[in-house]
This record gives C-alpha cells, structure tokens and sequence, in this order.
C-alpha cells in the first residue's frame, strides 16, 4: 500500500528529453501507423510464388524413370 | 524441420510484417522486397535448423536483420531519397497533412543510430517482447531496453520538443500567429 501515489506520479512526469507519456504514446502511434500501412498490403504476388515454387517436397521425381522398376509407378 | 505446408503457411503469414520491418529498416521499398525475398529464399534453404514450436517470426525477423546488415555495411546507403520511394510504397494516399506529419516522422526516424532504430522497431512496431528483440539482434535485455528508450528521447527531441534540426518551432508559432492573429 506504499507509494502508490508517488509511483503513478512518477509515471508523469517528463523524463530527460522531455518524454512524457504523453509524447511516448504519440511516437508509439505513429511508428505503429508507418508500420501497419505496410502490413495491411498484404503478402505481394511475388513472394506467394516464390514460396509455392519452392515448396515441393514430394514433387521433385520426376526423374525416377531411369530405373527399370516399373512396380513403383502403380503408387498413385 | 522439413517444409511442411503449415509451416509454409506461416512463413507466409510473415510476409506482410517481414515487409514491414524492412522498409523501417531501409527506407526503401525496392531494397526491402529484395531483402524480404533473400529472407525467404535463405529460410527455405535452412528450413532444417529451424527448430519446431519455436519462434518463426523471431527467426525470420533475426535473418532479415542480419541480411540488412551485411548489405548496409557494404552499400552504406548510396540510396538516400527514403522518404519519397516509401511514400510511393503506400496503397492510399494519406491527405496532405497526414502526409507530412508522416514525412517528418520517417525523416526523424532515418535520424537515429541504427541500433536504437532496430529496437524501436522491433518492440514498438512489430510487438516483440524484450527478450524476442534482444535474440534477433544478438545482445542483452538490458541493452535493447535502453537503446529503445534512447531511440524515443532521441525522437521525441528530434518531432516535438525545442531544438528540431529541420523545423524549428519558432517558425511554427510564428506561422500560427502570422495567420490567426493579425
């Protein structure tokens, strides 16, 4: 039960620099504002691509022809 | 772990902050897709040592960053109009004043050493904790606390206190009064 009131208060005042809450949240809020601008375009084409053309784990054999097993073809 | 397409779908998931976070870093929309995209090809590649269940942002967000440094440190930023290839980044327009509030804002931002501009971002934008911010850029918790603090005093005396290099508020005032007062 201490302090509290001293503590909050603490809390607005300006700090070195002259950050005061107030001023702390509005740098917060721009900084967010930049930064979301950017998220909110989305994932662009490009990297969609990028990514599902990279990603083909189990499609790559097509060159498993060169063996002469043929039993592994009947699979699919 | 190997590529599964959940794992893909979260990586993908990513893209749109990755961005984000690059063209904090860069100021520059082409170099940050360039850079979003070496960011994935090098994840795809190492996909293998991303340990599963833990942080994927983080450990993308840590291969960006370094890949930003080793860029920086060889181009040094021959690319110095930042604010207008960002705004050209922007899907719509902000009105005008909200555009150079903006501008100011990115310019202030461009202002700060680049270790207190990394963390600011870091935990002020993207959300990390603390602790997130200070593995992706390799030091300790205390240090990413006080290079945050000292990226907001830097900003707050570069935006809205006394001493702004570039506006100062006494033309400000005095614009202010010139108008309304007479």
């Amino acid at each position: 039960m201490k302090d509290l009131k001293s503590q909050a208060s603490k809390n607005t005042t300006p700090g070195k620099g002259g950050l005061t809450p107030e001023i702390q949240s509005r740098i917060g809020h721009q900084l967010r504002a930049m930064y979301d601008d950017v998220v909110r375009q989305g994932v662009p084409d490009r990297f969609a691509e990028l990514i599902k053309k990279l990603d083909a784990p189990g499609r790559t054999p097509q060159v498993e022809n060169d063996g002469g097993s043929n039993d592994n073809n009947g699979r699919d | 772990m190997p590529l599964t397409d959940s794992l893909r779908d979260d990586i993908l998931a990513t893209v749109p902050s990755l961005r984000a976070f690059a063209i904090s870093l860069s100021g520059n929309a082409d170099r940050a897709d360039d850079l979003v995209q070496e960011t994935l090809l090098r994840a795809l590649a190492n996909i293998d040592s991303f340990q599963p269940g833990s942080n994927l942002p983080a450990w993308l967000f840590t291969i960006l960053r370094n890949l930003f440094r080793s860029d920086y440190r060889k181009r040094r930023r021959e690319v110095e109009d930042a604010e207008g290839n960002y705004a050209k980044t922007l899907k719509t327009q902000p009105a005008q004043n909200a555009h150079l509030e903006f501008e100011e804002f990115r310019a202030a931002l461009d202002k700060l050493p680049q270790d207190q501009r990394e963390a600011l971002i870091l935990v002020g934008a993207s959300g990390f904790s603390y602790e997130d911010a200070a593995s992706i850029c390799g030091c300790a918790v205390g240090t990413i606390k006080s290079r945050v603090n000292r990226a907001r005093s830097k900003l707050a005396a570069l935006l809205y206190v006394d001493g702004a290099e570039d506006f100062g508020p006494d033309d400000t005032v005095r614009a202010v009064m010139g108008g309304s007062g007479g």
